[in-house]
């Protein structure tokens, strides 16, 4: 008799679901038919806003000839680079803030600063230093993704629930047991969270870096095609950078729930 | 209990001249009412002695003006191998921190806590403790959970699993090593609590306020539970609680704390015979004993309120 209920339940769950879906999927078929609707008609001028079918063309032309290969190759290549260094410093830094009040009270000011600071309006700076290569994008998406996690691992590392270190304790653990048994734990959902802020953060220091100072990737592949009026590039350019940010984001997402399914209600899944 | 978290050097210092010791001269004295149990008078206990508690001064620094204050003053206490003692007393009179000492997360300034003759100086392995609120590792399954104080012991899972599965079927958890924290009901996080602690096998169990925090019947429920698992076991148990009634049902000694400092105001032997079942709380002997303790908990309350 409960299960019948229950099954009942998570049935009306799903029509819901499927409800908002469509509603959602609909705007956004609206706005492509309305766009190209502007292209065909003429209604403003089709080398400014190009249209729906033109940039799917424009896509199929980049992927045949190589260049949106060759293009990601090098912007994964900036991104992955500056995030994983991001996660290897910010990691340890936002855990040793957040542990430590010592290093908090030194360093957390220092660290207040350097987030307030627009890291892209040092771009100059870095391609003096590091060059218009590759190197200098690094830096811009390690400096971009890095604050986010720092915070988010500071904020996990003062959420630790006491009761738990005061059982943890009782039981003999020594720091590093508590560390490793409570606070590691407790940082797991805001780690990902961190991740997903930081990925975000990453992607737009990639494109704008390249935009910025570039001879490759797929900001200067954006930048070059807009400069040369090839509107329908530009579109499939943003396109690309936008599903890349929608997987990303999608993926940490799952791996946040895979991490989060010991809480209530994160077991719907 | 931060607070009373002290260096033992620099605190055994500022003790004489701060000492706070209120109107407690007058109740001490009432001791031993009712006798010990009368298979003992025949033959003396010769039980070892698990804990012993000699002297126990335990002071607090408070930060409101500076002093150091006095929490538990010159408790004097030996709990025999398989023995089951219980504190009362007013809320806020040192109990707890009296048992936190004893687990070791509280430090004191004079005397000395033993287990088997070893002197405590912090946390271990030979004292478990059951808290009030179950505490438990939320990202852990309770099989895990149950597991935990062994794990920081240094035993490999498999093996704490192993022994811990004992403990399992104990506190009827059997079937639920799978389940996180969150699913189960109060009753069945606090037996986890109360698993976990008793997988660490340790010479002595502490039960602080252990179902206070549950409902009435739950609670009801639970010190049957308890009774029974404590008479199967026969752990040394030193609880602390509020509720009168659970302790004279449970223990084999009451010991009534005065409030601030706390210190010993009685010792009251429990000698309804065991096996226990719940419903000897209806008997003329258990409301007796209740009356008894009830009456030197009221007596004290109105010294130390100057009624």
């Amino acid at each position: 008799m409960r299960k019948a209920t229950v099954l009942q339940k998570s049935n009306v769950a799903k029509k819901e679901k499927i409800a908002t879906l469509l509603l959602g999927s609909s705007v956004i078929v609206l706005f492509l038919i309305g766009w190209e609707l502007l292209f065909q008609f003429r209604v403003v001028n089709p080398l400014f806003i190009s249209a729906p079918s033109r940039v799917v063309l424009a896509l199929i032309a980049i992927i045949g000839d190589g260049s949106l290969a060759e293009n990601l190759a090098i912007s994964a290549k900036e991104f992955l680079f500056g995030y994983g260094a991001a996660i290897l410093v910010g990691f340890p830094v936002g855990i040793l803030l957040g542990w430590f009040k010592l290093i908090r009270d030194a360093f957390g000011p220092f660290i207040a600063a350097m987030q307030a600071t627009p890291r892209i309006a040092l771009m100059p700076l870095f391609i003096i230093w590091f060059g218009l290569g590759i190197t200098s994008k690094i830096v811009v998406v390690l400096l971009s993704a890095i604050f986010p996690l720092i915070v988010n691992l500071q904020v996990a590392m003062s959420t630790i629930d006491n009761d738990l270190v005061h059982v943890s304790r009782a039981y003999g653990a020594s720091r590093w047991q508590i560390f490793r048994s409570i606070a590691l734990p407790t940082s797991l959902p805001f780690l990902v969270t961190g991740l997903r802020l930081a990925a975000g953060r990453g992607l737009l220091g990639v494109i704008v870096a390249e935009v910025f100072g570039g001879a490759e990737g797929i900001g200067y592949m954006i930048q070059y095609a807009g400069s040369t009026f090839q509107t329908d590039k530009v579109f499939a350019g943003v396109l690309v950078v936008a599903l890349t940010g929608i997987t990303l984001d999608f993926t940490l997402d799952r791996l946040g729930r895979h991490f989060d399914r010991w809480r209530g209600d994160a077991a719907v899944h | 209990m931060k607070e009373a978290i002290l260096e033992r050097s620099s605190v055994a210092s500022l003790l004489p001249s701060t000492l706070v010791t209120p109107a407690n001269g007058k109740a001490v004295s009432a001791v031993k009412l009712n006798g010990s149990r009368p298979e003992l008078l025949k033959s003396p206990d010769k039980r070892p002695v698990k804990l012993s508690i000699k002297d126990l001064v335990i002071g607090y620094l408070d930060k409101q003006n500076g002093n150091t204050m006095v929490a538990v003053d010159k408790v004097n206490l030996d709990i025999r191998e398989g023995e089951f003692v219980t504190i009362v007393g007013l809320s806020g009179c040192g109990k707890s921190t009296f048992l936190n000492a004893i687990a070791g997360l509280v430090k004191h300034q004079q005397g000395q806590i033993r287990v088997n003759d070893r002197i405590v100086s912090g946390p271990g392995t030979d004292r478990a403790m059951v808290f009030q609120k179950a505490s438990l590792l939320p990202w852990r399954k309770v099989g895990r959970n149950i597991t935990y104080g062994l794990e920081l012991g240094g035993m490999k899972q498999s093996e704490a699993r192993k022994k811990a599965s004992y403990y399992v079927n104990l506190v009827r958890l059997n079937g639920f090593e799978n389940h996180y924290p969150h699913q189960l009901s109060g009753g069945m996080q606090q037996r986890v609590n109360l698993a976990r602690a008793l997988a660490c096998d340790p010479e002595v169990l502490l039960l602080d306020e252990p179902f206070a925090a549950l409902d009435a019947i739950t609670r009801e429920l639970m010190q049957g539970e308890l009774l029974e698992l404590c008479e199967k076991v026969g752990k040394t148990v030193l609880m602390v609680t509020h509720q009168i009634d659970e302790a004279v049902l449970l223990s084999d000694r009451v010991i009534v704390f005065a409030a601030c400092p706390a210190h010993v105001l009685a010792d009251i032997a429990i000698s309804i015979p065991r096996p226990r079942k719940s419903h000897v709380k209806d008997s003329e002997e258990f409301r007796g004993l209740m009356n008894q303790i009830w009456a030197i908990i009221e007596d004290n309350a109105n010294i130390g309120s100057g009624i």
